[in-house]
């Protein structure tokens, strides 16, 4: 960029400007339009999602054996004899994001106070990255971690007669250490942007570190805390790869976590892993059961963000 | 002095139980810390631990008792080791290994290899992590004797060049990655030429162009909410799209050359498109962040010189988002390169032994080859995947570092 005004090449070039100006009026419309479709192309996405997935499932609910009423409330998911409840698949589900959420939310809460009240600068500066390493590893080696490791670990000190070799819990503990940094992240975000002059107040009230971190950064920051939560309720609800290794095949009422079930996503994996015939009942089965899972999670991403507006505090 | 002293106390009679919760909590916070630090620790250490070990293999036939007319096999000149070779396996077999390369190109060493393949057949009996290896050795070796008198015990490094560059197998002394690393960067191909100029384009309207009406409130809740998809979500929708409805565009039938009865849309193509979905809503916000770094004030500078709206993104936007939206895209692919239950869902195949040679291709991926791997019951299999994770790891490694590279090295500040 020449800072000079008056440079010739400045003026020559602006006179070229004005002469392509007029005619790239009719390209610029194009580009205008193109950019729109691009944007417009997102919903496109969604709407596909909700189409495709809808319209599977009602052929599912079209069968004859199947009731929404019985999908949503039976106690069975055998559908060899025709039992198609997905009570089962829900409460293993329940359970794995349940486990996640005991480790990730309080240990992902302390991680952020202590980032974004206690840690110096240099410890921000290494523990951050870490956090962004364990947030960016494939669930796929989680899944790993959580079978050949934790299960082992469950297995050792409950004995291997109470813990299964898949079993739920190890699966949603690897869940928790994949969603740790994740809500740690959003809330130190969150906790660093309340303003330094309330800690300051809070301080001339003679208070200690911890009492304001807990009494005025956490309440001032609510709103990004709890949607961090949601989020990370969310994805746990949503993970795959963990639950399909360490959480067991073949649906399984059962709450203790010790035992093997199987999840919404862990029975999806399963049965589109092997040659899956289109329009079988199998096929539009795991249509009916991703319908379910995206109406979850689109409904907590929506509170998340919801949470996130409504309660926001407002600082200058 | 001690009055001031007592009218403290009386002021803040619970001081030193304030300060020791202080302690208390403080400890405890810095205590997640560390946990949240040693998970890490624990998970690189456990694959490491597992990717190298002792092993004891054992023979079929043992290659010590190979000989010809007394002379043991492997001091024989290379032909006379073919003609071993020949002699020992099926002649089917010995066709299908002179179709993959005539034997006498090969060279001794490959031979020598093959023998051992083919004839000797060698099986992993046990196997032994990384630290068993260091701390147990002797009790190792006593097992081993004992166990496996007729096997053979070394020290077998899961990850190295030859399982890098050989192709699938179904026998872990043999089994390498290549087809599953092919596989990974030919979906990459794809996703990235899909998501990239959508992402990009969708990015400028919302930054540049969009006004503040319903509909485009619409769009960027409808990006943020996409963000959130869990990715089996985008699996299914894959396999519904891509390799149902367009079966006949995904599996290359449109160009003609595949036969009717071959048809198949569980493709490369259907996998990219797949993995391009996923990651566009990431690329958008990264991008839109990009661009909504650089200062309104270069904007007014090029409409001051008469520059269309057009003309400013493309000539000073653009370039000077360029760092920011590389560093968002490299981070989006990272995060495609490991994905796995859309690939599985989509119906990657896992035992592929060729290349791929085109994006209508069958195609296996590194994640899927690691589920597979990790599905497997046998400690072998279990090793397999811990080397190929930490193949996995290091290439992601790569690219983050390339991300944070590019961001500092072209960050500009205004």
């Amino acid at each position: 960029m020449s800072e000079n005004a008056q440079s010739p090449a400045l003026i020559l070039r602006s006179k070229k400007i004005t002469r392509s100006r007029r005619t790239r009026r009719p390209g610029e419309a194009v580009i205008t339009a193109f950019l729109f479709l691009c944007g417009l192309f997102s919903i496109l996405i969604t709407v596909a999602i909700i189409f495709e997935l809808t319209k599977e499932a009602l052929l599912f609910f079209a069968d004859p054996n199947v009731t929404i009423w019985n999908f949503l409330t039976g106690l069975k998911w055998q559908p060899k004899i025709n039992q198609f409840g997905v009570i089962p698949l829900l409460t293993a589900t329940l359970v794995t994001s349940t486990i996640a959420m005991l480790v990730a939310i309080p240990l992902g809460l302390m991680v952020a106070i202590y980032l974004s009240e206690y840690a110096s600068q240099k410890v921000r500066g290494t523990v951050k990255p870490i956090m962004e390493i364990l947030a960016g590893i494939p669930t796929v080696v989680y899944g790993f971690f959580a079978l050949t490791f934790i299960t082992p670990l469950l297995r050792g000190t409950f004995g291997a007669d109470t813990v299964n070799i898949y079993n739920m819990a190890s699966a949603g503990i690897a869940m928790g250490i994949l969603i740790l940094p994740l809500i740690a992240s959003i809330s130190e975000d969150a906790l660093s942007a309340v303003p330094r002059t309330l800690r300051e107040a809070g301080y001339s009230l003679g208070s200690t570190k911890i009492e304001v971190a807990l009494k005025i950064v956490v309440p001032a920051a609510f709103s990004g805390l709890s949607a961090a939560c949601l989020l990370g309720i969310s994805r746990a609800i949503g993970e795959t790869m963990i639950v399909a290794l360490a959480a067991g095949a073949g649906p399984n009422l059962t709450l203790n976590p010790f035992h093997s079930a199987e999840t919404m996503t862990g029975y999806m994996v399963r049965i589109s892993g092997g040659d899956l015939s289109y329009d079988s009942m199998d096929y539009n089965s795991i249509f009916a059961i991703g319908l379910l899972l995206f109406v979850i999670t689109f409904f907590l991403n929506l509170i998340s963000r919801w949470v996130v507006g409504h309660f926001r505090e407002a600082y200058q | 002095m001690m009055s001031s002293n007592m009218k403290e106390q009386k002021k803040a009679p619970n001081l030193p139980a304030r300060h020791r919760v202080e302690k208390i909590w403080k400890g405890g916070l810095f205590l997640s810390t560390l946990i949240g630090v040693l998970f890490l620790a624990l998970l690189l250490v456990k694959i490491v631990n597992d990717s190298f070990g002792y092993m004891v293999v054992e023979y079929g036939l043992s290659p010590n008792a190979m000989a010809v007319n007394g002379v043991p096999v492997w001091d024989l000149p290379k032909e006379d080791k073919v003609l071993f070779l020949q002699e020992n396996i099926t002649p089917g077999r010995f066709k299908k290994l002179m179709k993959e390369k005539p034997l006498l190109e090969r060279s001794d060493k490959e031979i020598k290899a093959l023998i051992l393949q083919e004839i000797a057949k060698p099986k992993v009996a046990q196997t032994w992590t990384l630290s068993q290896s260091i701390f147990q050795k002797s009790e190792i070796q006593a097992t081993a004797l004992q166990e496996y008198p007729q096997g053979e015990l070394s020290f077998k490094a899961w990850l190295n060049w030859d399982f890098i560059t050989s192709p699938q197998s179904s026998d872990p002394l043999y089994a390498g990655i290549r087809t599953a690393i092919m596989g990974s960067l030919f979906l990459m191909i794809v996703a990235i030429l899909f998501s990239l100029p959508v992402g990009l384009g969708a990015a400028i309207y919302f930054e540049e162009f969009a006004v503040d009406n319903w509909l485009n409130r619409l769009l960027k809740t409808n990006i943020n909410n996409l963000a959130g998809v869990p990715s089996i979500i985008y699996g299914i929708l894959g396999l519904a799209i891509f390799v149902r409805l367009w079966e006949p565009v995904t599996s290359g039938a449109i160009l003609g050359g595949v036969e009717a009865a071959t048809i198949n849309g569980r493709t490369i193509l259907s996998g990219g498109l797949t993995l391009g979905l996923l990651i566009l809503p990431i690329i958008i916000i990264n991008s839109q962040e990009a661009l909504r770094g650089v200062p309104f004030t270069i904007r007014e500078a090029s409409y001051g010189v008469g520059a269309t709206k057009w003309q400013t993104i493309w000539s000073h936007v653009l370039p000077n988002s360029i760092p920011g939206i590389m560093t968002g895209a490299i981070l989006a692919f990272s995060r495609a390169f490991g994905e796995t239950a859309p690939l599985v869902v989509i119906g990657a195949s896992t035992y592929i032994v060729y290349d791929p040679a085109s994006i209508f291709s069958k195609f296996t991926a590194l994640p899927i080859q690691i589920y597979q791997w990790t599905s497997r019951p046998q400690d072998e299999f279990r090793n397999l995947a811990a080397a190929s994770i930490l193949v996995l790891l290091i290439l992601l490694l790569g690219l983050n570092t390339l991300a944070i590279y590019l961001r500092n090295r072209y960050r500009r500040t205004y």
